[in-house]
């Protein structure tokens, strides 16, 4: 199929293609964040017992329409004495790395907007630029609920990424490779060959992955580790001065960061595209694969969401200080050992 | 022995964590309880205390009250205030006007045990809104009581007509009875 259409159109494939995929994440990340909205809304009320949101047409299924509708009818305004052009600029550095990060993401064989080699580093490096964004949107504020939660935002952000790298770099030591796709390669066959199970690489895999999960959910700001949003505490943190779709933004930017940490979760540790069992795989199963994955995962976030109240501060700091790192790093020595081991027996004997 | 200690610590937590993430699934599964409030409503139990009403004898139609002003003097409030007439062949006087003022009532049920006739009782209603202070602090329970009348004369078997009613033969088919819950305004 692509490939008719790329004797068709010669030399202006490449560009052709850069936009199919520009407008396709684009719309993959509106009706994300759109629908993960009226998702959560509704889960949170199935899980309190109640139907959620129900009002507006079908079922509640115009819902995110209402919401879009109202954000937009609403005037954006900048308080006096803001630093505008960061205050503007804000949602858009929140906005963008997620954009950036999905078109790393392998949702099938062959269906990635850019395989790059090192698409794992660019998905942590330009993850990272999220917080400076929350940072700038609180500090351009000129609001002491902001500020305090830039303060936050920066102190959790700096604790989550070092177990969450720790963990990172144990899997990278078992693929071997940066390169997505080739880690979802690795992973093909049963479901006992997802990175999640391979307990013959590394015993403590799976704990492997909750580690992740938790790091994911502090770095996206995700309840229980929402102190940067907190809005009993902070009103909404750093989007309290943002009206309008600058706050709408901050809230796609959300769902989006969720998705993008979601689908990594799902390259890293459940095997992408690849079907769980070796029949049911091919071009047209393998994003459906993926995104069955990927919104288990979402819904776990969401679960997680409203099962737990939000943590203390410095209990944040606690776990990741005291319990996440030591494991992180244990689990790193304990993976190397195993690698590197029957090596040196070898080498010995 | 304090690792220890603290591993042990990690993995209780841990797997706390999990079984709370176990209830909010079961949870997750089980049926809405709330009520879709307007929409639906939910039936007030034998013992709701809304405001007083006439009761409206089902054989008659009428009230049963005899302004015998016993509630009057029972409400510690003095929130109600009765009036009554000797109708044209009857033995015993008849309300005329029965003034109930809401805003001071405290809902304690003196007055419906005090009535000799059983002719008070409490009504099931809880949407009591109005556009003025008057419908509350002079609330007319025998003008309520009309309202209710016409719907009890269309719904009663037609070969039983009581003689006071008889002035009424065709009635407006459009006017169905209030269902329990619905908003009322009284007047």
């Amino acid at each position: 199929m692509s490939a008719i259409v790329q004797n068709l159109l010669g030399p202006g494939w490449p560009w052709v293609r850069l936009l199919l995929y520009l407008a396709g994440i684009g719309a993959f990340v509106g009706a994300n964040a759109a629908y993960l909205v009226l998702a959560e809304r509704k889960i949170a009320g199935r899980i309190q017992r109640r139907p959620g949101p129900n009002e507006a047409g079908f079922g509640g299924w115009m819902q995110p329409f209402a919401d879009v509708g109202k954000l937009f009818a609403k005037q954006m305004m900048i308080p006096p004495g803001t630093d505008r052009l960061l205050y503007c600029l804000a949602p858009l550095m929140v906005m963008a790395p997620p954009l950036i990060c999905l078109t790393v993401i392998p949702y099938g064989e062959n269906l990635v907007a850019r395989n790059v080699d090192v698409g794992l580093l660019l998905v942590f490096s330009f993850g990272s630029i999220n917080v400076m964004a929350l940072m700038l949107a609180g500090w351009a504020s000129r609001n002491k609920f902001a500020i305090i939660s830039s303060a936050r935002v920066v102190s959790q952000n700096v604790a989550y990424e070092i177990p969450m790298l720790l963990v990172v770099i144990t899997l990278l030591m078992a693929t071997g490779t940066l390169n997505l796709n080739e880690i979802v390669g690795q992973q093909g066959g049963w479901f006992w060959n997802w990175n999640f199970f391979r307990v013959w690489v590394n015993p403590l895999m799976p704990v492997t992955f909750v580690i992740f999960f938790i790091c994911m959910l502090a770095e996206t700001n995700r309840a229980p580790f929402d102190m940067a949003e907190a809005e009993s505490e902070l009103v909404a943190g750093a989007f309290t001065e943002y009206g309008g779709m600058g706050f709408g933004v901050f809230f796609m930017a959300e769902y989006a960061n969720i998705v993008v940490g979601c689908s990594i979760a799902t390259v890293l540790f459940f095997g992408g595209w690849q079907s769980p069992f070796v029949v049911l795989s091919g071009p047209v199963f393998g994003p459906l694969w993926f995104m069955v994955k990927l919104y288990a995962l979402v819904f776990t976030v969401m679960w997680v969401r409203w099962t737990f109240p939000r943590t203390q501060f410095y209990n944040l700091l606690n776990l990741s200080w005291k319990i996440l790192i030591p494991i992180s790093l244990f689990t790193l020595l304990l993976t190397g050992a195993m690698m590197k081991l029957p090596l040196l027996l070898h080498h010995l004997f | 022995m304090t690792t220890i200690a603290a591993f042990k610590e990690v993995c209780t937590g841990f797997m706390s964590l999990l079984t709370g993430m176990r209830i909010t699934l079961g949870q997750f599964f089980k049926p809405i309880i709330t009520v879709q409030y307007p929409r639906q409503t939910l039936k007030m139990p034998a013992r709701f205390r809304g405001h007083i009403r006439l009761v409206l004898d089902p054989e008659t139609g009428k009230s049963r009250c005899t302004a015998c002003k016993l509630c009057e003097r029972a409400c510690p409030s003095t929130c109600i205030a009765v009036d009554g007439a000797k109708l044209e062949g009857q033995k015993t006087k008849s309300v005329t006007d029965y003034r109930l003022n809401f805003t001071n009532c405290s809902l304690c049920g003196a007055c419906v045990e005090a009535c000799p006739f059983d002719a008070i009782e409490f009504s099931k209603e809880y949407n009591v809104v109005a556009f003025t202070r008057d419908a509350f602090d002079k609330m007319d329970l025998v003008q309520l009581l009309a309202a209710r009348r016409e719907a009890w004369t269309q719904n009663r078997p037609p070969e039983a007509p009581p003689a006071q009613l008889a002035p009424t033969p065709a009635p407006p088919p459009a006017a169905a009875p209030s269902p329990a819950g619905q908003p009322q305004t009284p007047a």
